[in-house]
């Protein structure tokens, strides 16, 4: 099998003083779709900050492998440069930047030259109107102002635009309605046939799932992958809980 | 671990370059009568100029240093030169400026700017203006655009004396009678009577002598129905000394005139700011100010606006931006004495490596103005542990039928957003630039675009430095 995308090599990170994450060892080829689940504070969001390279958390030990390069102590720009993506569970809000020059300016820093306007109208609008965004929303101040589901839809816009190869997405369909999950799921779809894009979906929900065809599915508990499965492991969650996972998590703390 | 970003001082040198001095003339450093009327007899002033003069000396020399805002004690009056002349006589064409000078203004954009996007501009070098020019079709509107002194001669000479330093006082504070002692250049503006000035007029003023001070004089005069937008720019080269600036500014808004006046202060780090300006608003006028302070040492600069007539109107928009080393003391004055007045104070501050920036504003609604509505609103963003932000905010409210509010806010940039804008590819200096040029939009979408991109780069100069 070819190389895979992204290659996680036994990571442990923590924050501030408490370590989240241990040995966790995970691989995802191009066109693949990972979903990790989990009960709250399993660690699920940490995982897609430290692979994104947020500063507040330290990797203590292990490595990322990013389209074979380690980015382990890369910043977080040039992971995204190089084509990875973390839709956010909570978006930022800066006042006074407009979701055109913002998305502009990302385009231009990652190919590393100027964009006629006039192009990256016509793609902004076109992906606005997919996710049946008012025009008007690209010269608003970024997410300020948005509503929940406006924020998610936002990430998705910038996903549809960027065009990663990799994208990890916390919680996009969390507070959702179902048509703005549709809407979503739609935008999810369309990156993943574009580019045949890699997809980490981190949920606890599965409603983001019906639509897309699910390659594994990984299960952590309390900083620990406990179980990795195909899409079916999504159905055993539906119906048992995380309960049966926990205990076996209890198990890999011992020695 | 990532250090964090350590964000430089500014790069100044396109402000920085200076000139030789080859001033024709200079007054000796220091205040006395004698050189008060050296001065006015330098400047040909009427006899009636010469009196207020040598007044306003003797109200400065019984006035005390005000003991409230940041500390001038380094500000040493002796030493001071108050007044050079440029080697040059006022001229209307570019090519009659001498060479040194000219590359000046050509090198802050000035020429350029006239060609494109203004209706007239004044240069004003140390303490004359050496260029004044209105295109054609604005003077054929009867709008007048020239430097003071020349107007205390002409057709106007009497329109200056009734409204020369009537708004602003000699006795309003000690370096008021300093400007009425020792002022010389800036510009008088004169908007007739239902014209519209369709493009703006600017004056630029640069200090280019050593130890020197700057005390230019505006006074505009929008008469009724009149139009106008009026850009101040301002900057000096640094020198080991203190340069200071005590300019004013008086402003006179006709029944439902408008006025807009837009500054884009960028002192060099050594310069005492502090100016005076102040607008008297008639029946239904409206009185416009943006205000961006980046440089200078010291700033003392509170903009006052009198709301005169009922229904007239005020804004104020300002940014002022404090580094290393760097005081600034800034705010909006404002008191509604007619009815069913509006007022609206929209600052932000920020503050870097040890800067202090402090935003007083003061809200006086008399017992006539009645139905009238202030709101001030300030933000400030710090940019690091050591620097500081202030908030002082004083109301005073005569009527009950009043409405008046106050919000601040400080804060910082947050972490998160980097990192969110960070996730896109931006990096950790764009990322932190972007979030403090979009916390500056309430000025930039203000300003003409030219301005708002000169003013994006400062902030964006002043953002630059290395990441750890």
């Amino acid at each position: 099998m070819s190389e895979p995308i992204l290659n996680i090599k036994q990571l442990n990170a923590r924050v501030e003083e408490k370590e989240i994450l241990h040995d966790i060892n995970l691989q995802i080829h191009k066109g693949e779709t990972h979903v990790l689940m989990g009960p709250n504070g399993a660690g699920k969001s940490t995982l897609g900050y430290v692979l994104m390279g947020n500063p507040k958390y330290q990797v203590t030990g292990g490595s990322i492998l990013f389209k074979g390069k380690d980015v382990t102590e890369e910043s977080a720009d040039k992971r995204a440069k190089d084509g990875m993506f973390l839709s956010f569970q909570e978006p930022l809000e800066v006042p006074g930047l407009t979701v055109s020059a913002f998305i502009r300016n990302a385009i231009q820093q990652k190919k590393g030259g100027y964009i006629k306007l006039w192009d990256f109208k016509k793609e902004l609008d076109k992906n606005l109107k997919f996710l049946d965004m008012d025009p008007s929303y690209a010269e608003r101040s970024l997410n300020v102002g948005f509503s929940g589901g406006e924020k998610k839809k936002a990430e998705i816009l910038q996903l549809m635009m960027l065009k990663p190869n990799l994208a990890i997405l916390d919680e996009t369909d969390s507070g959702l309605d179902v048509d703005a999950v549709r809407l979503v799921s739609k935008g999810v779809e369309e990156y993943q046939k574009d580019r045949d894009g890699a997809l980490l979906i981190i949920t606890h929900s599965t409603r983001i799932l019906e639509s897309l065809h699910v390659d594994y599915t990984h299960v952590m508990v309390n900083g620990h992958i406990v179980a990795t499965g195909d899409g079916s492991l999504v159905d055993r969650i539906n119906e048992e809980g995380y309960e049966s996972f926990v205990s076996e998590a209890e198990e890999v703390k011992e020695p | 671990m990532k250090e964090k970003t350590y964000v430089e001082d500014i790069d100044r040198s396109m402000y920085d370059f200076r000139n030789e001095e080859k001033d024709a003339y200079k007054v000796k450093e220091g205040l006395t009568p004698a050189i008060v009327e050296q001065i006015s007899k330098e400047k040909n002033d009427p006899a009636w100029m010469q009196l207020f003069r040598l007044q306003s000396l003797q109200i400065y020399n019984s006035m005390e240093i005000p003991n409230w805002g940041p500390p001038i004690d380094e500000l040493n009056m002796d030493q001071i030169v108050t007044y050079v002349r440029p080697n040059t006589k006022m001229s209307a064409k570019w090519s009659e400026v001498p060479d040194d000078i000219k590359d000046t203004f050509e090198r802050l954009g000035i020429p350029q700017a006239e060609r494109k996007s203004l209706a007239g501009v004044g240069a004003q070098y140390d303490s004359e203006l050496v260029y004044h020019n209105v295109k054609a079709e604005v003077a054929a509107q009867g709008v007048v655009y020239t430097d003071l002194e020349s107007a205390m001669h002409g057709e106007y000479a009497d329109m200056i004396r009734t409204h020369f330093m009537k708004l602003v006082k000699p006795n309003d504070h000690k370096f008021a009678a300093l400007h009425g002692a020792v002022w010389s250049g800036g510009s008088f503006v004169y908007v007739p009577p239902g014209v519209s000035v369709e493009i703006p007029l600017q004056s630029y003023f640069r200090l280019n002598a050593p130890g020197a001070g700057q005390f230019e004089h505006t006074l505009i005069i929008v008469d009724e129905g009149a139009d106008l937008h009026f850009i101040e720019g301002c900057s000096a080269p640094k020198y080991n000394v203190a340069n200071l600036h005590a300019g004013c500014v008086e402003l006179f808004v006709g029944k439902n005139a408008r006025l807009r006046y837009s500054t884009i202060e960028n002192w060099s780090k050594n310069m005492y700011n502090l100016n005076t300006k102040r607008a008297i608003v008639e029946e239904g006028g409206v009185m416009e100010w943006v205000s961006g302070s980046f440089g200078s040492h010291t700033s003392y600069l509170y903009p006052m606006t009198i709301l005169k007539g009922k229904d007239s109107r005020m804004e104020f928009t300002g940014i002022t931006f404090a580094g290393k080393g760097q005081n600034l003391d800034t705010g909006a004055k404002v008191v509604h004495t007619g009815e069913n007045t509006s007022s609206y104070i929209n600052t932000r501050s920020i503050s870097k490596d040890g800067g202090i920036s402090t935003f007083r504003s003061s809200v006086t609604i008399g017992k006539n103005a009645k139905h009238s509505k202030a709101a001030v609103s300030c933000q400030s963003l710090m940019l690091d542990d050591i620097s500081r932000s202030d908030t002082i905010p004083a109301m005073d409210i005569r009527t009950k039928d009043a409405d008046v509010g106050h919000e601040a806010k400080i804060g910082k940039i947050s972490d998160d957003a980097v990192f969110y804008l960070m996730s896109r590819g931006i990096s950790e200096e764009d990322a932190r630039a972007m979030i403090v040029s979009g916390f500056a939009d309430n000025v930039s979408k203000e300003l003409p675009l030219e301005y708002a991109v000169e003013m994006n780069n400062l902030i964006r100069l002043e953002m630059k430095g290395s990441i750890g």
